[in-house]
């Protein structure tokens, strides 16, 4: 049987991993390698990076990023932030990544999955998908990290991205995001139902309670930055509460 | 006398992930190189065939470029050969992600679509189970597939998973390994398989 995942995220700017300071462990808590291979030995099922560089100068250091922890990875990695091309998903992966994430520029033209699809297959083309509520129900598209709502339902773009081939979707609670109260089981449970993708929670989660109400409510995956990166748990930690709480997971 | 260590040649199917592939060498300390040249593909020591995306791109491509006759001769000449996902796919007859389109032929069967109550595409860590001996060991695997061989062809030893029921994680014969998981992406389990498969082999064809 599949197992359910545990995807640490690292914030990668210019190079550098912008959240968490506090990594045990290591000499060197913000370079991206070190912290990479640091998950990897606690169990980590994959790894996502985020490029969150500002400018163009800085998404030339993404590449090189990638290079450096796919040397020492073993295990999947995904790559997102700024990907607006064929082009671009394809540095990445000649850098390294298994898949790419993509999000503002897929929302302005929905194409791109298809293209990356269709290019290198649809376990590359991962979609990124940050949703916020609506007061009347339901959710809808934000982009441009959450500045911009776009009117779209979050529910149907899931599956129009999928119908274009999308192989699978980070979908991100822009409500609970940073919050640290729980990941938006409603939208969890919606969104799974909807397609038959796997399914990656992100955005809120904040102690191993929260990962388990997530998988339950239909996510397959489970992404998390900083309960890991402050040292307080460690995947391991987390895969033991799972597993006593009767989720399969790797171990 | 100390024997050089061997060098891995991966064929370049221009539908493979292949920096990562090239990178799970590394990690093993083995020298790689690439090349789509068919002769070289037939003649080499290793070869690994990776593979991502569908079953007719890379069919298409491989009889573009001459590598399926390669392939086809290397495979029956008993030359140490590793397929890799989609790679293990192409070996088979047929598959349903491509109807119409002929395989390799190299492994009796035809590729089928995981049932639809199971997520699709399959995606992480399975529990593969070999009570056959051999390279495999039982561990978790990753796996990235929509597709899958259900059942072990007559003539070939098999490792099995579970999504949706049984189907095939990987098979072997000879000095043929093809896995339908990515081993380079199966963390120290994955790694172990790589080094064992080379370590068991003389690169030159025949038995080991």
């Amino acid at each position: 049987m599949i197992t359910a995942r545990i995807l640490p995220c690292l914030d990668v700017k210019d190079g550098r991993v912008v959240k968490g300071i506090k990594f045990q462990g290591l000499r060197d808590a913000g370079d991206p390698a070190e912290r990479a291979a640091a998950y990897e030995a606690q169990g980590a099922d994959e790894l996502v990076i985020l490029d969150v560089s500002a400018t163009t100068e800085g998404r030339k250091t993404a590449a090189e990023t990638v290079r450096r922890v796919r040397d020492v990875l073993s295990i999947p990695l995904t790559v997102g932030g700024g990907v607006r091309s064929v082009e671009d998903a394809g540095r990445l992966l000649d850098a390294g990544a298994d898949k790419v994430a993509v999000n503002t520029a897929a929302v302005r033209d929905p194409s791109l999955i298809s293209a990356i699809a269709q290019r290198f297959g649809r376990q590359c083309a991962i979609l990124a998908l940050d949703a916020a509520a609506r007061p009347e129900g339901g959710w809808e598209v934000v982009v441009s990290s959450g500045r911009e709502r776009t009117g779209l339902d979050a529910i149907a773009w899931a599956r129009e991205a999928v119908s274009r081939g999308a192989g699978e979707i980070v979908l991100t609670s822009w409500d609970r995001d940073g919050t640290r109260q729980g990941y938006d089981l409603p939208l969890l449970t919606a969104a799974s139902a909807a397609v038959p993708v796997p399914i990656v929670a992100s955005g809120g989660a904040d102690s191993a309670q929260h990962l388990l109400e997530g998988l339950r409510a239909g996510a397959d995956a489970v992404l998390a930055a900083s309960i890991f990166h402050y040292g307080e748990t460690t995947v391991g930690d987390v895969k033991a509460f799972l597993a006593a709480n009767g989720i399969e997971v790797r171990r | 006398m100390t024997k050089a260590s061997p060098e891995i040649t991966v064929v370049v199917t221009g539908v493979a992930n292949l920096a990562s592939v090239l990178a799970g060498w590394k990690r093993l300390g083995l020298a790689t190189r690439v090349t789509e040249d068919p002769e070289d593909v037939e003649r080499a020591d290793f070869v690994e065939l990776p593979g991502v995306g569908a079953f007719g791109a890379a069919m298409d491509r491989l009889r573009a470029t001459g590598l399926d006759q390669a392939l086809v001769r290397r495979v029956q000449s008993d030359r140490p050969t590793l397929a890799i996902c989609v790679g293990l796919q192409v070996l088979c007859d047929a598959s349903e992600e491509s109807p119409g389109v002929a395989g390799l032929g190299l492994v009796p069967g035809t590729v089928q679509r995981f049932p639809d109550h199971v997520r699709i595409p399959q995606f992480g860590w399975n529990q593969v189970q070999n009570p056959a001996g051999g390279p495999i060991v039982d561990g978790y695997a990753y796996f990235a597939n929509s597709y899958r061989l259900p059942l072990a062809p007559a003539g070939f030893a098999a490792a099995t998973s579970d999504h949706g029921g049984a189907f095939v994680a990987a098979i072997w014969r000879g000095n043929m390994l093809a896995c339908q998981f990515h081993p380079e992406l199966s963390g120290a389990w994955g790694l172990g398989l790589l080094d064992r498969w080379v370590r068991g082999r003389t690169g030159k064809g025949g038995s080991p």
